[in-house]
């Protein structure tokens, strides 16, 4: 995973609360198998207006999101994560993000800040007004700056040291592979297993054909 | 000290507690698998030359994609197909359990965990979906992950995390007839918001939750995720031991009673401080549908479409006005005078057999509106199975509706199965987000009874609206009672359902706050 200390880049304000995952990315792009190539995806249902502030020529670079509250609820899909980065997002500020979201965000190098409600106004406007002002993102201090204006941001400081670092979460826990084996040891019998399988007869399923 | 259920089944998972700021290591004893969220995770363990720690607390089922008619012929959608074809090798390669489209055991993922007995009081679950929260209904820790996680359970078996919070939701009291768990969840879920949730563990509990049968408690479980949690729960107790006994994977012998003991003790103690409560008296509650895009706007049925203008929150405000834009809806239109277009039964909230044959105790003998479609999916193969063995089947083609292939279809329209743009449903699903039945679709979300009851009158409606409501035969096929109407307590298997009733509009409903 890339480190990240500081990003600077151009600021999107999304004026909309409860961005779920469903229009982060619609469903029917996850049938791809790859991890990159999402950008296309990203607000699809959204981006054939030209209102929306993508196509907004001064946006359309934007790598800062600043988000309504509620931000990636619903799916689990981390393709959601994938579409904005892919896009060329690095962070995404809002006052209130889904926990599955924000921690798909944490392992794939996505900044998910939060910001009070009250900031992301006071960012909204400054982006609003003037269309491609750039946002600095600063994890050592935790704060967002946009013209002469800094606001502080929080995230867990776990997710802030990996981020920093740069640390893949799997070879962290690896390192823990003594007290894995040790703790399997324990285990009661009594707690399943897949396999062997073990199923009820098999039995035909017969095919429903359209009526 | 004492414990709530939730922390009980955390600490006997911890590997390692974290120190300083950094998460506890808990083991995992049970990872579901699907074909959309598992691609990118045995591709990064190929990378870095990982293997599946343990395939054998792993099991994988094809459900998202996979059509729900001519499933013998090959799958016409190419990257559907591709999809497919690629956990088919992964699940070789590593060594992974499947079941394939085709295969008795194949449904959707949440189904096959709970019918295949592999679902347990006291177990950590987890699957790329956050309808993971459904196994919680057996009194197990089980949530939803990304593909990251995805990766890093088949690499470690553990996972990372921060300790939730955890929210008591006690529901008082006895449902009324023609109210079942969906409203219970759908209610709760309007009262708490989409983001009620968010960071706990919900833990139901009261005499109304008691009393559903196994299968109806998977249903609020499983809408969990929709009010913002990471996963919901309940305590184990005769009713799941009942469900579980005798399924392929349950435990035999010794290890079933050394399994129940321990599961008896899976109870948050009565004097566990939890982090939040919410309390709901089952009495107010009605058939509950939603009115826009996302599950906490839902409103009783004898309500109409909320008035914008007449919400004192102004984000609330714009997001329901958007909200009636998208779903084509005016303002102060009584819910029941809403035309749907398709009624759709099934998905991993209410595709169970008490689900269908609740709907074929409505529809039995009667005719679906003229201008609607219905689609009928169960939720596995086996469920299928079951229904045809009753002879629901025959009753649900007989009523102009048509019976499917079982797999996740019109819930998020990954498969051929969706709304055309501006086709309004109803659906037994659990998400009305803008698209996601397809592109344009329109959703309310709703109860299996009011689903049937819909695609009678061609309006939102309850059961209470039919003519003759007294002819639907509410006597059970096997004994067992509705999804969630009139359940018995414990143990009974026989139960004497009362007739559903209409509730006027001077009952009383439950407290929006």
């Amino acid at each position: 995973m890339e480190k990240i200390t500081t990003h600077t880049g151009v600021g999107v304000p999304l004026r909309r609360s409860n961005v779920d995952t469903d229009q982060i990315i619609p469903a029917v792009y996850l049938k791809r198998v790859t991890r990159t190539g999402f950008e296309d995806a990203l607000f699809a249902a959204w981006r054939g207006d030209p209102s929306f502030v993508l196509n907004q020529e001064a946006y359309s670079a934007g790598s800062v999101l600043v988000a309504g509250p509620d931000f990636g609820t619903g799916s689990s899909r981390e393709h959601a994560v994938w579409a904005l980065k892919d896009y060329g997002f690095r962070v995404v500020l809002s006052s209130r993000f889904a926990d599955i979201f924000r921690g798909n965000s944490g392992k794939q190098g996505l900044v998910a800040g939060v910001v009070s409600p009250e900031d992301i106004e006071i960012l909204w406007k400054i982006l609003e007004t003037k269309p491609g002002t750039e946002v600095t993102v600063d994890l050592e201090a935790k704060t967002a700056t946009a013209d002469d204006v800094t606001v502080p941001f929080q995230i867990d400081d776990y997710t802030r040291w990996r981020l920093m670092e740069g640390l893949d979460d799997i070879g962290l826990t690896l390192q823990q592979a003594d007290k894995i084996a040790a703790f399997e040891e324990t285990r009661e019998s009594w707690r399943p297993k897949t396999l062997p399988a073990r199923h009820l007869p098999a039995v035909e399923i017969e095919a429903a054909r359209p009526v | 000290m004492a414990g709530t259920l939730a922390e009980k089944v955390w600490e006997a998972h911890l590997v390692r507690r974290g120190e300083g700021g950094s998460p506890d290591l808990l083991y995992i004893d049970l990872h579901l698998v699907h074909e959309v969220t598992s691609p990118q995770a045995f591709e990064g363990l190929r990378l870095a030359g990982r293997q599946v720690r343990r395939p054998d607390l792993t099991i994988a089922t094809e459900d998202h994609n996979t059509p729900t008619l001519d499933i013998d012929r090959p799958i016409a959608d190419a990257t559907s197909r591709t999809q497919i074809e690629t956990l088919r090798a992964n699940a070789k390669e590593f060594g992974v359990r499947l079941h394939s489209l085709g295969d008795a055991d194949q449904g959707i993922v949440h189904q096959v965990g709970p019918q295949l007995g592999l679902t347990m009081p006291g177990l950590t679950v987890v699957c790329g979906d956050s309808h993971t929260s459904t196994h919680g209904a057996f009194g197990a820790l089980a949530f939803g992950i990304g593909t990251s996680e995805v990766e890093h359970v088949l690499a470690t078996q553990t996972l990372p995390l921060a300790p939730f919070k955890t929210m008591a939701i006690t529901v008082n009291g006895t449902l009324p007839a023609g109210a079942t768990s969906k409203d219970i969840i759908l209610a709760i879920i309007a009262k708490i918001g989409t983001g009620g949730g968010q960071g706990y563990v919900l833990e139901y509990r009261g005499e109304a939750i008691r009393a559903l049968s196994m299968e109806a408690r998977m249903t609020i479980c499983n809408m969990s995720i929709e009010a913002g949690a990471r996963a919901g729960m309940i305590a184990p107790d005769q009713t799941t031991f009942d469900y579980l006994k005798g399924r392929p994977h349950a435990p035999e012998g010794e290890d079933w009673d050394a399994a129940v003991e321990y599961w008896k003790t899976l109870r948050s103690d009565d004097d566990a401080q939890f982090d939040a409560e919410v309390v709901l008296e089952a009495a107010d509650l009605e058939p509950f549908v939603t009115w826009g895009t996302n599950p906490g706007q839902g409103l009783p049925l004898s309500a109409s479409v909320p008035v914008p203008a007449d919400i004192a929150d102004e984000g609330e405000r714009e997001t329901a006005a958007k909200a009636l834009e998208y779903m084509g809806l005016t303002a102060g239109t009584p819910l029941r005078d809403i035309h749907v277009d398709t009624v759709f039964i099934g998905s991993c909230t209410n595709g169970r057999i008490e689900d269908l044959r609740s709907v074929a105790k409505v529809v039995k003998g009667r005719h679906k509106a003229e201008s609607l479609r219905v689609l009928v999916v169960p939720s596995s193969a086996r469920v299928r199975l079951q229904a045809e063995a009753e002879g629901l089947d025959v009753i649900f083609k007989e009523f102009g509706a048509e019976w499917r292939n079982a797999g996740c279809s019109m819930c998020l329209g990954m498969n051929p199965d969706q709304l055309a743009p501006g086709e309004r449903s109803a659906s037994t699903s659990n998400r009305n987000f803008e698209g996601r039945q397809g592109k344009g679709g329109r959703t309310h979300l709703v109860s299996p009874l009011v689903a049937a009851a819909t695609a009678i009158r061609g309006t939102l409606s309850s059961v209470s609206d039919l003519d003759l409501p007294e002819a639907i035969d509410i006597t059970t096929f096997d004994g067992s009672p509705l999804d969630g109407v009139g359940a018995s307590p414990l143990g009974e298997s026989v139960v004497d359902l009362p007739m559903p009733v209409a509730i006027g509009s001077g009952a009383s409903r439950p407290a929006l706050g």
